[in-house]
């Protein structure tokens, strides 16, 4: 048993790979790993038709990539991906599984873990060497805690990486060779029957290249409260935007919606009003330039990511700085 | 329809939390605790499942004694029946030993459907339902928003969701597990009538077996580190506005 072998994801549209990005993070997280345990580091592509993607990782400093093919790979589907990889592992033998912690993968490496008697170690932020022995940290309780976790099984050790948490600029370039690997599958081992993707609206407004946003969360209580925030992001020329909870409410509309199962946004400041900052509200506002925060909690993750924060009453702070706002600008 | 709904009790959210002497979780004895947010939305589509097409609600929990107070609480809003894995320290265990207990309370009820939240509070590992549909050998879907039956009862069609507001629908056939996404629907509140009805219904109590040692420990737990240096802003909450928006207008410039 050795090697790292990493699990890179990628879709076909229009004839074209289309990578998520959360892949080459992976992909950084693993050559880390491969350095650090002195193994050699491994990749895999599954799909109808990998070799392209696959020919596309083999620039990177690898040992080698596999190119897992099969008809029936060309769709997603748990079934497939699960005993595809089961059997490709099976025969690479690799001592870490990692792979990018998206929603593809939630769906089907904890299933494909337990099918080696392991646990995915999921969502993980940090890898560090103790005593030769990798430890894997991941956050708990929404962010307000961190915890050192230990794979203490007969492995493989599976482990996937959260978005933004590893540098895919560190990944090495290189040339490495691709070995086709033709799993069997059959029909009637997938059960699902998986449909086109689709979007509910087209997207209307395009948070990304906003420049400034006022963002508000849970702490806002009610649906008559948001006239508030509003305000605030008229005095300021921002867009308004939101985390999920508030647009699963129906007080502001979906599309108006920051994180991973919304937007991903990198605006000049983003001031977060009331929100906790749950990892999955975190990783689509990382990429701004400066972060203010107010939040009653001082202990709230979002201070974590905060270039400037009040801890006080949303109620009284927001209007008092919309009132300041205008007062600078002269309105 | 037969419908088991798999839930956790987790810490209160917002709570304040210690750190145990062991430095390896929280000191439980000063916390309060609650139905874990995503759980308690499958738990919301197993009960209009249940008013559409009829059937049985069973909840499932594993847990210490406190447990049961989230099962009542689910009882009350409507599930039939429940079932309580007495368990001790769950947080000693793998994701994998969890399912495994779970999996075997539930081998001989023959549910039509599991349903679970997309993760816990807590911990978030996000994976105790999908592993269950391993062990029990039952297709799944993760993260879905809206359930339907198909007419010849045998199958289900599912809204799921994908990144960046994207969505796909898949079907299947029954039985099958499938992990809810939080805010899908309008929780329900218990009736006065249901908290009364919940006295009488069964909580079935099921011993936790052996468990094989974890793969996967989880061995310390700590404050985050901060990445960041944050300025916080204190004074009254005008003084503290009137700073913040001398920051906006001078440090970072928007104004």
């Amino acid at each position: 048993m050795s090697g790292v072998l990493v699990v890179l994801e990628f879709r076909t549209q229009d004839g074209l790979a289309v990578w998520n990005r959360i892949s080459w993070e992976a992909l950084a997280a693993g050559q880390e790993l491969a350095a650090e345990i002195g193994q050699p580091l491994l990749a895999a592509v599954a799909g109808e038709r990998p070799e392209g993607p696959a020919a596309e990782v083999a620039q990177k400093k690898l040992a080698r990539v596999y190119g897992v093919a099969h008809e029936l790979l060309a769709a997603y589907t748990a079934d497939g991906y699960v005993a595809s990889l089961e059997q490709l592992i099976g025969a690479v033998r690799p001592t870490y599984v990692v792979m990018p912690h998206t929603y593809q993968v939630r769906d089907f490496a904890p299933r494909l873990a337990a099918r080696f008697g392991e646990t995915l170690i999921a969502d993980v932020v940090g890898i560090r060497m103790d005593g030769g022995q990798p430890v894997f940290v991941r956050q708990l309780l929404q962010g307000k805690l961190s915890g050192d976790y230990l794979h203490r099984g007969p492995g493989p050790c599976f482990v996937s990486t959260q978005a933004g948490a590893f540098r895919p600029e560190t990944v090495e370039a290189g040339a490495c060779e691709v070995e086709t690997f033709e799993p069997k599958l059959e029909a009637a081992m997938i059960r699902s029957v998986p449909g086109e993707r689709f979007r509910v609206s087209e997207k209307s407004v395009d948070l990304t290249a906003a420049p400034l946003i006022v963002s508000v969360g849970r702490g806002i209580k009610e649906k008559e409260n948001i006239p508030l925030v509003e305000e605030l992001a008229q005095a300021l020329g921002a867009e308004l935007a939101a985390s999920r909870p508030i647009c699963d409410n129906g007080w502001l509309p979906m599309e108006r919606q920051v994180g991973s199962s919304g937007q991903s946004v990198s605006p000049k400041v983003y001031i977060a009003v009331g929100i906790s900052g749950a990892i999955q509200h975190l990783v689509g506002m990382k990429g701004s330039k400066a972060v203010i925060a107010i939040n009653k909690d001082e202990n709230a993750p979002i201070f974590e990511v905060a270039d400037y924060g009040i801890v006080g009453d949303l109620f009284a702070v927001v209007p008092a700085l919309t009132a300041a706002v205008r007062k600078a600008k002269g309105m | 329809m037969k419908i088991i709904v798999a839930v956790k009790q987790v810490p209160v959210r917002d709570s304040l939390i210690h750190i145990d002497s062991s430095g390896r979780w929280l000191d439980e004895g000063e916390l309060s605790f609650e139905i874990n947010e995503p759980d308690a939305y499958a738990l919301e589509a197993a009960l209009l499942l249940k008013e559409k097409h009829g059937g049985e609600v069973v909840v499932l929990c594993a847990g210490p004694e406190r447990a049961t107070q989230t099962m009542r609480e689910a009882l009350a809003k409507g599930a039939d029946r429940a079932i309580h894995v007495e368990a001790e320290d769950l947080v000693r265990m793998d994701t994998f030993g969890v399912a495994r207990l779970l999996a075997a309370a539930i081998a001989d009820e023959k549910a039509d459907l599991i349903l679970t939240g997309l993760q816990s509070e807590d911990l978030g590992l996000g994976q105790t339902g999908v592993v269950m549909a391993e062990v029990l050998g039952i297709p799944h879907a993760t993260i879905i928003m809206e359930i339907e039956l198909e007419e010849s009862g045998g199958r289900i069609r599912v809204k799921r969701e994908l990144e960046e507001g994207w969505f796909q629908t898949v079907e299947m056939p029954l039985p099958a597990l499938l992990t809810i996404q939080s805010g899908i629907s309008k929780l329900r509140y218990a009736t006065l009538m249901g908290i009364k009805k919940a006295k009488t219904k069964e909580v079935r109590r099921v011993a936790a077996g052996a468990m094989p040692e974890a793969t996967v420990s989880l061995e310390r737990v700590y404050p985050p580190q901060k990445k960041k240096e944050t300025r916080m802003i204190g004074g009254t909450p005008t003084e503290a506005a009137a700073a913040l928006a001398d920051v906006l207008q001078f440090e970072v410039r928007v104004i």
